[in-house]
């Protein structure tokens, strides 16, 4: 099977992403769109697709889940349109892309980062089926106006205590961008999630 | 105003930096995002302009930079001055983006040292220019050990320094690069905006983003976050006060500059925001000087 094309505009797709990404993780729990036209091999989505070409290169290691690291045609897809190394070992990871949330692995396993350096954590893109604001998970925090909602659907499992676990860490910590079809929003460490 | 450049120059990428370069920026960013007001370090690239005129925050706006973005760009708080023009003409002429001088035209506003005195708006992106950005290097040279005061939040030396001020001179006396608390947690410099500015920064709706090209560091400050000026309670912080309006458009709650009108010692005090000012005279506000 010939290989999936990439972005058609390199230049203006990545851009278009990046701030998109960037206004998710700014403001928090507010969902953006993300369009992306892609048609990576499954079970890659067009989204988490769009996210690693728009990021990951030879100086940002992918880590991929059990769902991605088991087809070949999507490690050959990121390899030739990103270069980044793909690494096995989650602690390494500058990106995780995660197609199957529920089996994602404890967030501790990815990179956290150090005190002196806590932007060296991992930036988990989960594919969700279900992305919607104004209802669900109520979070408070830095680019956060009062209180925002956002249902999310899968999630990984105990997302509660493991998401407070992460947040407690702080300014340590991994960060989450969850991208549905078309959107995408995010959760940054500093989103503190509010008893339900 | 500046025309809309619509076709970009040939022979550079969009916006002059390379796909790498800006991917590389694209990541620090969103990490700096993430934990507001730590330095994120970056591999800063050299820029066709000297350190010292605003290669952080050129790097900044390319990396975020699209087609449907309009810039404006404003030094001390003016449009027209030849950093403002400059880095305005580079990128008219590398993205063929819009420009204005207009604050609430723009989507992306580069600024040296002056926060717009307009409120800004959540689809806005306010991207700073900074020389120094570590706040504690006056007072510990080495970048070992400011690090480790970050991690520790350690910020002691800086609350004497403030403390320094007013045993000497009976209050705080710093005045621009004022420091603040971000979200709690971590010490900035604001950049060398006059402390004026600091509440500005508070609650902002407007994305707030800082680069600093020699010192190769980028941070930032997500919209409706808490930034707080270091104070004492019995010495609170308070931004500076003028005895007089704007000479030119009679506003009295802005940032002045001191223009000298002859060598007889002649001066006048005008805004410091050349769009704010203009846009008074335009709505019929009038100075005593115009």
């Amino acid at each position: 099977m010939a290989l999936a094309r990439g972005f058609a505009d390199p230049v203006h797709d990545a851009q278009g992403a990046f701030r998109a990404m960037l206004d998710a993780l700014a403001r928090p729990g507010l969902v953006q769109a993300l369009p992306a036209a892609l048609a990576p091999p499954a079970p890659l989505t067009s989204e988490l697709a769009a996210i690693a070409l728009a990021l990951a290169d030879a100086d940002a290691p992918v880590w991929l889940d059990g769902p991605l690291a088991e087809a070949p045609e999507v490690e050959e897809f990121l390899r030739f349109h990103t270069g980044a190394r793909l690494v096995a070992d989650p602690a390494e990871a500058a990106f995780a892309l995660v197609a199957d949330p529920e089996a994602c692995p404890d967030f501790s396993a990815f990179a956290q980062g150090s005190p002196a350096y806590p932007d060296r954590s991992t930036t988990l893109v989960l594919a969700v089926r279900h992305l919607a604001a104004g209802e669900g998970l109520a979070f408070e925090g830095p680019g956060i106006r009062g209180r925002v909602r956002l249902g999310v659907a899968p999630l990984p499992a105990g997302f509660a205590a493991r998401w407070s676990a992460n947040h407690a860490l702080f300014p340590r910590g991994i960060d989450l961008l969850l991208a549905a079809p078309g959107r995408v929003a995010g959760l940054p460490r500093t989103a503190r999630l509010l008893e339900a | 105003m500046t025309p809309r450049v619509r076709v970009p120059e040939t022979g550079y990428n969009f916006a002059y930096l390379d796909e790498a370069t800006k991917r590389m920026i694209r990541r620090a960013l969103l990490k700096a995002v993430a934990i507001p007001g730590y330095q994120v370090p970056f591999a800063a690239r050299e820029m066709p302009m000297p350190y010292g005129w605003g290669t952080g925050g050129v790097q900044v706006t390319a990396a975020i930079l699209g087609r449907n973005d309009v810039l404006k760009v404003i030094d001390q708080g003016s449009d027209d001055t030849t950093n403002a023009v400059s880095i305005r003409a580079f990128f008219a002429r590398t993205a063929g983006v819009a420009v204005t001088t207009r604050t609430r035209d723009a989507t992306v506003i580069q600024t040296r040292h002056r926060i717009p005195e307009a409120p800004l708006a959540e689809g806005q992106v306010l991207v700073y220019q900074v020389p120094i950005p570590e706040p504690l290097r006056f007072l510990e040279p080495r970048e070992t050990e400011t690090r480790q005061l970050h991690a520790l939040a350690e910020y002691g030396p800086m609350h004497v320094k403030l403390y320094e001020d007013i045993a000497r001179h009976g209050h705080i006396a710093t005045t621009y690069a004022y420091p603040v608390e971000v979200a709690g947690r971590y010490v900035m410099d604001p950049s060398p905006t006059p402390k004026f500015d600091n509440p500005k920064m508070d609650d902002c709706p407007a994305l707030q983003l800082f680069g600093a090209g020699r010192e190769k560091r980028i941070y930032a400050v997500p919209p409706y976050t808490r930034v707080r000026s270091l104070d004492f309670e019995d010495h609170p912080f308070r931004v500076q006060h003028f005895d007089r309006p704007c000479a030119l458009c009679g506003a009295g709650d802005v940032y002045l500059d001191e223009v000298l009108t002859d060598d007889a010692g002649g001066r006048m005090f005008v805004c410091s925001d050349t769009d704010h000012c203009e846009a008074r005279r335009e709505a019929g506000h009038r100075g005593e000087g115009a």
